[in-house]
């Protein structure tokens, strides 16, 4: 196949599955390919709304993005999932269990899923995430989930890449003081508490929404404090709009602030029954809506793609240095460095000055 | 460098025993692959689409129902219309020897019956892998 010809692009564009799974796997093994492909889907990309869903092991990310699939599909929207599971650091294999939750879609000619490997990658996500995004987008699809690895504490790379973030999390994992962590808890636009049939949810609904109602008092900068506020403000007069954030709470009479803050939704789901689905679903179209009215979706997109591509120039570095020149100049620099002709501050300068030619 | 060898492993048909299933799946993770395993009680379609989205090198299926000789030659026909040519495809499970000519010649490329060594399993994968690993 040859792999960006026009034709193969206007397979992408009319949404051809087997044309797509197959450049996303050029993208996955780094095929000098795709640097032309991405060059020329890049304008046909930017339309989907990139949703993530990210939280602890075991939460039910699955579940609940398979209950999101149908809820977005009764509502006419073509969804793409993209699954990142861990890859086993010894043999470099995996087991990609995600989609077993996602079976009942496997059929839809309107829902691609696709599961990718971490492969080593930190963060929460693959490597090949970013660009199996920008195919998946410019195939049109309305909506693009991204499930996370379940993460720990620090996996946020989620917040480069997706516009609403879902969190999902369970009663019981831990006292309030994990919820206090810098960490996933910061990172949520929407929160999700699953499992919602078992002991305790109450309690973590009630813990997750103190957290956030400090975050606001503390004049923290999160990603809701300004979109909730500024959005709520605009349609102050809209019954709908009220009526949507009147199950949110939020922070009346804040120094500085002449109308309430709302906090975001804190939604107590029971995803294996279906509970309460429709309220996430409706909260993050909200969401998605509430991010172009306000002009933060641009602004996000803005800092993301300085993000990217900042972190493109670091991995062109990164090749470069690991040349077999770079690697003999370097050598040569080191021996200057144990003779003490050169410290290492003026070795690692000249080096450097020699990656720039 | 050489790319992962991806592997879907699928339960088709309606019985409910994935123990070795998971055994493959497991032994085949462990050989560096990346295996996608999809549960219990797929239909031939969901299995081909799943194999078409996911671009896959091989399709493993298990199979203890005894619904082999009808299951196993629709995936077949289905992976042909799905233009999926260069895919291996095997079974394996409780599947009588008598069944097993009619369904290579349906084109599964190998049958695997309880008692296989997993390291047998993956030797196969690897030598008769249609698609280039580069």
């Amino acid at each position: 196949m040859d792999a960006v010809s026009d034709s193969t692009i206007q397979e992408i564009l009319n949404g051809n599955m087997r044309t797509i799974a197959r450049l996303i796997s050029l993208v996955e093994r780094n095929a000098k390919e795709r640097i032309e492909l991405i060059k020329k889907l890049h304008q046909y990309s930017g339309k989907a709304h990139v949703l993530g869903i990210t939280g602890p092991p075991g939460a039910g990310k699955s579940t609940v993005t398979d209950k999101l699939i149908g809820e977005f599909r009764k509502r006419n929207k073509r969804v793409a999932v993209i699954a990142v599971d861990p890859s086993s650091p010894f043999t470099g294999g995996a087991i990609l269990g995600d989609r077993i939750r996602m079976m009942n879609h496997a059929t839809d000619p309107d829902v691609f899923i696709r599961s990718l490997a971490s492969r080593g990658h930190l963060g929460g996500l693959a490597q090949a995430c970013g660009e199996t995004l920008r195919i998946l987008d410019a195939a049109q699809y309305d909506i693009i989930i991204i499930e996370t690895v379940g993460v720990g504490q620090s996996e946020v790379e989620i917040v480069r890449y997706a516009d609403t973030i879902v969190l999902v999390t369970v009663p019981g994992l831990g006292d309030d003081i994990q919820a206090i962590k810098a960490g996933i808890m910061e990172i949520g636009d929407i929160f999700c508490v699953n499992k919602a049939d078992k002991d305790g949810t109450e309690r973590t609904v009630r813990e997750i929404r103190a957290m956030l109602e400090t975050a606001i008092l503390n004049n923290a900068p999160t990603r809701f404090t300004e979109l909730y506020a500024s959005y709520y403000k605009n349609h102050q007069s809209d019954s709908a709009v009220q009526h949507s954030f009147a199950g949110h709470h939020g922070i009346t009479n804040l120094p500085g602030h002449e109308l309430p803050i709302p906090l975001p939704p804190v939604i107590a789901t029971v995803a294996e029954t279906g509970k309460n689905i429709q309220e996430l679903a409706d909260a993050i179209i909200l969401h998605g809506t509430m991010l172009k009215e306000t002009g933060l979706l641009e602004q996000r997109r803005n800092e993301n793609l300085l993000w990217e591509i900042e972190n493109m120039v670091l991995d062109m570095v990164t090749e470069k240095i690991n040349s077999s020149e770079s690697r003999n100049q370097l050598e040569k620099l080191v021996a200057s460095v144990q003779l003490r002709k050169l410290d290492t501050f003026e070795a690692s300068r000249k080096l450097f000055e020699y990656l720039l030619h | 460098m050489a790319r992962k060898i991806k592997v879907l492993v699928a339960k088709p048909g309606l019985d409910g025993h994935d123990r070795g299933a998971k055994v493959i799946a497991r032994a085949l993770r462990d050989a560096g692959m990346e295996v996608i395993y999809t549960g219990l009680r797929q239909t031939p379609e969901q299995i081909v689409q799943t194999a078409l989205q996911e671009d896959v090198d091989v399709v493993a299926m298990s199979i203890l129902s005894g619904a082999h000789n009808h299951l196993f030659p629709r995936v077949m026909e289905l992976m042909r219309q799905n233009k999926l040519d260069d895919v291996l495809v095997i079974g394996g499970g409780v599947i009588p020897e008598d069944d097993i000519p009619g369904l290579k010649a349906a084109g599964i490329a190998a049958i695997f019956t309880p008692g296989t060594p997993t390291s047998t399993t993956i030797e196969f994968i690897k030598a008769n892998l249609k698609r280039s690993l580069e």
